[in-house]
């Protein structure tokens, strides 16, 4: 079967420099993304971990078009699209979406919720009656835990896991087959967390959607996906099922990542310390 | 070496209220501790629970027009709440010292880090600055900062997250302080830098016998390690027990509720990460009764009404708990759960 979305020897290098003016000196590129080949099968769910510049955000948005990579190439179904552009790409957009870490910075703060989720539909030209709009904003609302009446409100009404789940319903709202969710629950409380995590999981179910998730805590991946990819300095260093790789992790740094991890004592129903 | 078993750090009955333009914030409402030389106390909770503020209190950072402090902070039978300003200044960075969250908005972004180790030093001990340098090496060398006789002409900027973490825990222990509080030290960092870290501050509290509370939102952080966790609800502890007994014997609602929100690498593949419904309360409206009532599986009637104390349970060997239900079935109650969360 083809995959639903292929990346072939992904390089991403940035120019980088030191000083201003006259006293700007260019250093040696800095390589983001060195090399990473990766296919993202219909309906998996694919974990990318990873440590802070591991090259794990930025892979993911040469995937969704987001960025244009300095080489290798991008496919959709197939299809090359590495630098398609204009209604093609737009296109291309309804398919693909990205849930964000931050929700309170990808919310505009001066604009209800309605307002925002109204958007994908008025950029796309799509429910261009009022009324109908508004019955579709109320329905993603209450797909995401949410109630009709948060379309009245402003982000800073919200807690952050309501402004998540806002963030959530943004993404779906066009139906998408493909989310992408960059570390979307790092920013929130435990109990929240789980919430947050149990949303996405029903989500996929009910609406069949591929999953990638960026996250460096291994133990959301583990919960949330059924194949992983271990990224290290802009490489792939180790891909397989959930399973094969926390068991029995072939890289060296895979092992040095899962022993990072705090361990917990196992529960039992007698204290026995 | 400090003796075990004395308590550096009693705090009794800590309350501490702010006045806000919404009303009265008791973001911290009679909470007790206290932590002896060479031990871990581990402070758990999520935002908003009250963790920080009664840090940032016992420090003496949270004084001010709008706020309203009572109970007592003892250092060394010393109360912190009603020494004067200057007294604070003395035993701040020298018998009590912190390390925050965000190591970045921790340092001067315009001086040399060991200027600022320095200068910590000269604040309460009078040498020279060739010898207040010589302690900065010393010291960034004692918190295993890479390659740290270049750095310590290095800004902040230039060093990485982890990097920073240390200089700030170097700033810290620079007086060799009696007690230490972290707050979050790891929860900017990488989970390969926070192991690091992690085993950085128990091998100091060990050679230093200090007497260290951790802050964390992190059961996982706490379990590696607090001698003791305490977690923390709306503004008060509704837990208190050995580590190991209330990772693996908890008896609190909102405790078990925590655990099983957890994604676990020990968990089976496919198990459900069980939420706790809602979320924190108000703290200017308080919920009547057990603040945990209206997210709590298995209230009773009699829970919106009564207010639980923090009591001594049948477990016994310090194990607190603040909640209604009979501990019989409590005891019952995580039997089944918690083997429903791990097996």
């Amino acid at each position: 079967m083809t995959p639903v979305v292929e990346v072939e020897q992904i390089v991403m290098r940035y120019p980088a420099a030191r000083g201003v003016g006259l006293r700007r000196r260019h250093l040696a590129d800095v390589v983001a993304v060195d090399g990473v080949s990766l296919a993202v099968e219909e309906g998996e769910s694919l974990g990318i971990v990873g440590e802070t510049g591991s090259g794990k955000s930025t892979l993911a948005r040469i995937m969704l078009n987001l960025l244009e990579p300095t080489s290798g190439v991008v496919r959709y179904r197939g299809e090359e699209v590495t630098h398609v552009r204009g209604a093609q790409l737009q296109a291309l957009r309804r398919e693909r979406q990205l849930v964000f870490q931050d929700p309170s910075g990808s919310l505009n703060p001066r604009r209800t919720v309605g307002a925002s989720l109204s958007d994908p539909f008025a950029i796309h030209g799509l429910l261009p009656d009022r009324a109908e709009r508004g019955r579709r904003v109320a329905e993603l609302l209450e797909q995401v835990g949410l109630e009709p009446g948060h379309a009245s409100r402003y982000p800073h009404e919200l807690s952050g896991g309501m402004r998540q789940r806002v963030g959530i319903a943004r993404a779906i709202a066009l139906g998408p087959r493909l989310l992408i969710a960059d570390e979307p629950v790092s920013a929130l409380d435990v109990s929240i967390q789980a919430q947050i995590l149990t949303l996405l999981r029903e989500l996929r179910r009910e609406l069949g959607l591929t999953l990638v998730l960026i996250a460096h805590d291994l133990a959301v991946v583990r919960h949330m996906c059924d194949r992983v990819a271990v990224m290290h300095a802009g490489r792939l260093v180790e891909t397989g099922t959930v399973e094969d790789v926390y068991r029995a992790p072939r890289a060296a740094y895979t092992r040095e990542l899962l022993a990072a991890v705090p361990r917990m004592p196992q529960s039992s129903s007698s204290s026995s310390t | 070496m400090n003796g075990a078993g004395q308590s550096r750090l009693v705090v009794e009955d800590l309350r501490v209220a702010f006045d806000t333009r919404q009303g009265t914030v008791h973001a911290v409402d009679g909470v007790s501790f206290d932590v002896a030389a060479g031990r871990t106390l581990a402070i758990v909770g999520e935002s908003g629970s009250g963790k920080t503020v009664a840090a940032m209190t016992a420090m003496g950072l949270t004084r001010g027009a709008r706020t309203r402090i009572g109970g007592r902070v003892l250092l060394d039978g010393e109360d912190l709440l009603t020494a004067p300003a200057e007294r604070l200044q003395e035993l701040r960075g020298d018998a009590i010292a912190m390390v925050f969250q965000d190591p970045l908005s921790a340092l001067h972004p315009l001086l040399r880090v060991g200027a600022q180790v320095a200068e910590a030093v000269r604040a309460h001990r009078d040498v020279s600055r060739a010898s207040a340098r010589a302690r900065a090496l010393e010291l960034l060398e004692q918190v295993a900062l890479p390659d740290a006789r270049r750095r310590l002409d290095a800004y902040p900027h230039e060093l990485s997250g982890g990097m920073r973490q240390r200089v700030t825990i170097a700033m810290a222990l620079a007086n060799e302080p009696q007690v230490l509080l972290a707050d979050e030290p790891t929860t900017a960092l990488d989970v390969t830098i926070q192991a690091q870290i992690l085993a950085l501050l128990r091998r100091l509290r060990d050679e230093l016998g200090m007497a260290m509370v951790l802050i964390t939102h992190d059961l996982g952080v706490a379990a590696e390690t607090a001698d003791e966790i305490a977690v923390m609800y709306a503004g008060r502890i509704v837990e208190r027990a050995p580590a190991g007994e209330l990772l693996t014997a908890p008896q609190h609602p909102y405790t078990w509720g925590l655990l099983r929100s957890m994604p676990r690498l020990d968990a089976p593949v496919g198990a459900e990460l069980v939420s706790i419904p809602g979320r924190p309360p108000s703290l200017v409206h308080p919920p009547s009764g057990c603040r945990f009532h209206p997210r709590c599986p298995h209230v009773r009637n009699r829970h919106r009404e009564v207010d639980p104390p923090l009591a001594t349970t049948a477990a016994g060997a310090g194990h607190e708990v603040a909640c209604l239900l009979p501990e019989a079935e409590r005891r019952a109650l995580w039997a089944r759960l918690g083997a429903g969360a791990v097996r």
